[in-house]
């Protein structure tokens, strides 16, 4: 799973408010290179939670995102290519989502977020 | 089309290891899905300037539909719920990320990020209550509520559905029209009961020119556009959008009245059955302290 995703998922657990961002609890982190779109990064530049994604980053160990972001800085070559980095080709292994709220697991299988809610949880 | 699917079992139970590797291994079914698949891009109308948007695929099984997605220079996410699905797609190393999940359950998506959905034959899987605590009605209701939540405005969704009858298409269509989705539906070849395909053009967002619904294609694969031909016969689109006129209510407020009362005692009478005796009381609407 890409951290593109993770910036899209929230908890869907009933009764929780503010289910995003789900927490990284990173036990495998793979890098997959990936083609690097200019236009698609500006275009998801204003749909990404800047700061969700620092700290998602960050639990996957890769640090080299600024704290905060400015559209201006879309111009900058060296900007786009960090944030294609941690946007697109930093993978989730194994490991698992934590809701913010309720302390939730959603657990990550070879890449793949189990978001299945129990029948209580709908 | 001899058996349906979701008559056998649930889907994470029908699609186990087994029959998701027949489904992607048959070429005639990876041919139908590609196909649908890109119809239903087509449908979804995205810019044509070359930049790839971030699209959701709900049902994405093995992710055949994925492929003609990421083909198109896309970036997608897919939901399914069958494990051995997903499985088989990352075999296939599809490009996209996957995630399971229930589509009846909501879409745990923030709200306005998706530049938009595809769904092939995939919906109808959702007017089926599997489990005890499944309502069809609901989990539809869930499913378009929460879509319409992560649309982003003036987005679209394209539902290819093999609705089993009218009444399930009455349903998905309303819970969708509920929501807050304009649109219709679009049938290709609606004459072949084999290849006719019914396509749920969805709009997220107040209706404009954008919500139109395009024209179906016709049986020689070309898109019947000149509605002023006289044609009627090979019109190929029907529409029921959201303002269509509500069924009017028969029952005024009076009620039914005592002589229709009276009429069904002496029916009901003369069956047979024990009917309390007429009296003053008959029929009289009750004090509002009630």
């Amino acid at each position: 799973m890409r951290l593109l995703t993770h910036n899209m998922l929230s908890c869907n657990v009933k009764g929780v408010t503010n289910g995003f961002p789900l927490i990284i609890q990173a036990d495998k982190v793979l890098e997959k290179p990936a083609e690097l779109n200019h236009d698609f990064l500006r275009n998801m530049f204003y749909k990404v939670d800047w700061k969700a994604l620092v700290d998602a980053a960050k639990s996957m160990g890769y640090s080299e995102l600024p704290e905060s972001a400015e559209a201006s800085m879309l111009e900058s070559l060296d900007f786009l290519n960090r944030f294609h980095h941690a946007l697109m080709e930093l993978h989730l292994e194994e490991g698992a989502l934590i809701c913010p709220e309720t302390g939730r697991k959603f657990p990550v299988d070879k890449g793949i977020p189990n978001m299945l809610l129990h029948e209580d949880e709908v | 089309m001899a058996s349906r699917p979701e008559l056998l079992a649930p889907p994470e139970i029908f699609y186990d290891d087994t029959e998701a590797r027949k489904y992607t291994s048959s070429s005639r079914i990876i041919d139908i899905q590609s196909k649908l698949s890109e119809r239903a891009l087509e449908l979804l109308a995205l810019p044509d300037d070359g930049i790839p948007r971030l699209l959701l695929d709900i049902g994405c099984g093995s992710g055949l539909s994925g492929e003609t997605l990421s083909e198109n220079g896309h970036v997608w996410i897919g939901l399914d719920i069958s494990q051995s699905m997903l499985n088989v797609a990352l075999e296939r190393e599809v490009e996209g990320d996957l995630l399971l999940g229930d589509m009846g359950q909501g879409l745990g998506l923030r709200s306005g990020v998706l530049d938009g959905a595809i769904s092939i034959s995939a919906v109808q899987w959702l007017c089926n209550a599997d489990k005890s605590s499944h309502e069809p009605r609901l989990r539809l209701k869930a499913f378009f509520g929460s879509l319409y939540r992560c649309l982003a405005r003036g987005a679209r969704a394209v539902f290819q559905v093999y609705p089993e009858n009218i009444a399930q298409r009455e349903l998905i269509l309303s819970s969708a029209m509920r929501a807050g989705f304009a649109g219709g539906v679009v049938v290709d070849y609606p004459h072949s009961s084999k290849s006719r395909k019914e396509y749920l053009v969805l709009t997220c967002g107040p209706p404009s020119l954008s919500t139109s619904v395009p024209n179906g294609k016709g049986e020689d694969g070309e898109n019947s556009t000149d509605e002023s031909s006289g044609d009627e016969e090979n019109q190929t689109v029907s529409i029921s959008d959201r303002h269509r006129p509500r069924k009017k209510q028969k029952v005024n407020k009076k009620g039914k009245g005592r002589e229709w009362v009276m009429k069904k005692k002496e029916q009901m009478r003369k069956k047979g059955n024990v009917v309390p005796p007429d009296s003053k009381y008959t029929a009289r609407k009750r004090k509002s302290r009630f």
